[in-house]
């Protein structure tokens, strides 16, 4: 009760005196207006990278497998890996007859060709021989259409499926399914067309590429010494038993002696997940101190300007204390007037970050948001920074002897 | 007599360290004892410790050495925060610049002790305003001190100062800003409140407005030089 009237009392005068020293306090909150805009500023886009990045990740699938000659994130000695064999083709058989814990196998051999449709063409699509398994093998994404069967994957029947960026440059208006595009030189029938992944790696996904059968991919380019084996996981909790179980039927296949290691590579999404979790923070914390600075410097502002404050208000306080304000009182109101100030800037700061990440994401087309942790990390930061600054002015004042600060003129 | 007695000082003493060995001994001594609904003047010319006097009466600041009974409790021992809630409770400050403060009106400058003494907002209100209605400025309580004449600041500053119904009025040369008509109105105003039954302790070094008191200390070289009841002029009617 007691304690609810003087922050109430202290509210007023903090305004009061904001109000009083109007151009003075615009230009002290400055400086915690450039540091919460820096700080949210970098915790958003640190954020929306993230998001972004997890995004993307989704289209490697969580629940798939890949079987590849090398790792995707490594910091082995590349001469120890260099000379491994190639994954071959044939292991898919292996794998279906023998894998429990996987539900389906699928081969992808990838080339970049010129891909058209008349006048339209592209010229860098990823060209991607598969078999009729891959839909399920990828995670089985939505179709606008249909995938090849198992007699057109296993007869090399000149039929593609298509992504969703292929089907933007070569169909601008109309729909692709029932089409016929040239895939170097020859005609394919397009069977469907794969919804849109976008994300960071919207080259790498099913947007950029057109899906071949396995067959035909070979019969038009001859065999491809780069063969990914996507491998797609029955139950997603039994990812690491089903890697264990896949690993042991490479290694027979391989005959590799126990205690030699693999001459192969099982990649999945996590890899990538993991290395990237840990760039970003390193990048954020790195970041985030430095923006961090720049709230310091805005602290070393309101100090400042707090301690100022008291020293013209000694009268004042004097005044306050012969009426009977003790101590304590002397020191929240002064306490309040700094956390006061610096909430200011903070919402100032918000404001203009929240303003400031809307524009960069509508130039770049970027999802990017604010996210409500921020601004309540926004909110918190700026008022400990009006209180830590505000403590030793607020003590110097509520330790002045009320004889001397009366005296003050 | 011991119950009725408000300020009980004996052999009040107060010195200051000046840096090194030098120290200047502004009371050396000083008992003094005032009883309710007494009127006193405390006179001395600059430099006689008459204003350390008021400071350690007013518990704005504690002596070096002696006894100071306020209402038969000691507060020679006490410390600042104690020393806070006496001066918010018991003693009413007026002083000779006023000491309003700037940016508040004169209701939320009368409300101030209110405040400090945690009473709830409405009663604040009330009481403030009341207490304006008594030193006439009734119709003009949203007024900042700006706006108001240097008699009717001090009037805001009384009216302050009697808002918690203290048990003493110190008042620090009331009428030294203003014009000898003003200070007049003041003295009057001051007659009627202790009329009413308040305790008035009146510093200043002037001989005619100490004549309006009761009874004269007179205070020289940190030491009572006298203390003497005197026959009151009568304040212009």
């Amino acid at each position: 009760m007691y304690f609810a009237q003087e922050i109430r009392e202290g509210l007023m005068i903090a305004f009061g005196a904001i109000r009083a020293n109007k151009m003075r306090s615009v230009l002290t909150t400055l400086g915690i207006i450039i540091g919460i805009v820096a700080v949210t500023g970098m915790a958003t886009a640190i954020d929306g990278l993230d998001k972004a990045f997890e995004k993307s990740a989704k289209a490697f699938g969580t629940d798939i497998l890949y079987v590849q000659k090398f790792p995707w994130v490594s910091n082995e000695d590349w001469s120890l890996i260099r000379n491994r064999p190639d994954i071959k083709a044939q292991y898919v058989d292996v794998i279906e007859r023998q894998a429990k814990l996987s539900s389906a196998a699928a081969p992808v051999v990838v080339r970049r060709t010129v891909v058209k449709n008349g006048n339209f063409q592209l010229e860098d699509a990823f060209v991607t021989g598969t078999t009729h398994a891959y839909n399920e093998a990828s995670g089985n994404m939505n179709i606008d259409g249909r995938f090849f069967t198992a007699e057109e994957s296993d007869r090399g029947r000149l039929v593609c499926v298509i992504g969703a960026t292929v089907a933007e440059k070569l169909f601008p208006t109309g729909d692709p399914v029932g089409q016929t595009i040239s895939v170097a030189g020859a005609p394919y029938q397009v069977l469907g067309v794969y919804e849109k992944q976008g994300g960071l790696w919207g080259r790498f996904t099913s947007d950029n590429r057109v899906f071949i059968p396995f067959e035909s991919f070979q019969n038009r380019f001859g065999s491809r010494r780069w063969v990914t084996i996507n491998v797609k996981v029955a139950d997603v909790e039994e990812m690491e038993n089903a890697k264990l179980e896949l690993e042991g039927i490479l290694r027979k296949v391989r005959r590799i002696d126990p205690g030699k290691p693999n001459n192969f590579n099982i990649n999945a999404q996590e890899i990538l997940t993991q290395t990237f979790g840990q760039f970003t923070l390193v990048v954020g914390g790195i970041g985030l101190i430095i923006t961090g600075l720049s709230l310091i410097v805005g602290g070393i502002g309101i100090m400042n300007i707090m301690f100022v404050s008291v020293t013209e208000r000694t009268k004042e306080i004097g005044i306050r204390k012969a009426i009977g304000a003790k101590k304590r009182s002397i020191l929240i109101q002064f306490l309040i007037e700094a956390a006061a100030l610096c909430l200011i800037g903070g919402m100032i700061g918000l404001v203009i970050s929240f303003i400031l990440v809307q524009v960069v994401s509508n130039v770049f087309e970027l999802e990017a948001s604010m996210p409500a942790f921020v601004v309540i990390i926004a909110i918190l930061v700026s008022l400990t920074v009006g209180v830590v600054s505000g403590f030793l002015p607020a003590f110097r004042a509520a330790k002045m002897d009320p004889v001397e600060a009366l005296r003050y003129e | 007599m011991q119950d009725s007695q408000v300020i009980n000082l004996q052999q009040i003493t107060k010195s200051y360290d000046m840096g090194g060995a030098e120290q200047v001994n502004a009371l050396r001594g000083v008992s003094v004892a005032i009883r309710k609904n007494e009127y006193v003047a405390i006179m001395g010319p600059s430099g006689s410790g008459k204003s350390t006097l008021m400071n350690i009466i007013g518990c704005l600041d504690t002596p070096t050495s002696g006894l100071y009974e306020f209402n038969g409790i000691n507060v020679s021992e006490m410390n600042d925060n104690e020393l806070a809630k006496v001066r918010n409770k018991e003693i009413g400050f007026v002083f000779q610049t006023f000491n309003l403060l700037a940016r508040s009106d004169a209701l939320h400058n009368v409300e101030l002790p209110l405040i400090y003494a945690g009473v709830h907002s409405v009663e604040r209100r009330r009481q403030a305003t009341e207490a304006l209605d008594h030193v006439g400025l009734g119709d003009r309580i949203h007024h900042k001190p700006n706006e108001l004449s240097g008699g009717q600041r001090q009037r805001v500053a009384i009216a302050r100062a009697l808002v918690n119904r203290p048990s003493i009025l110190l008042a620090d040369e009331p009428t030294g800003n203003l014009d000898s008509k003003t200070g007049d109105e003041i003295m009057i105003l001051f007659e009627e409140i202790h009329k009413l039954g308040n305790t008035i302790i009146l510093v200043t070094h002037e001989e005619y407005i100490a004549e309006h008191a009761d009874r004269i200390i007179r205070v020289r070289d940190g030491e009572v030089a006298s203390d003497e009841n005197v026959t009151r002029i009568a304040a212009v009617a």
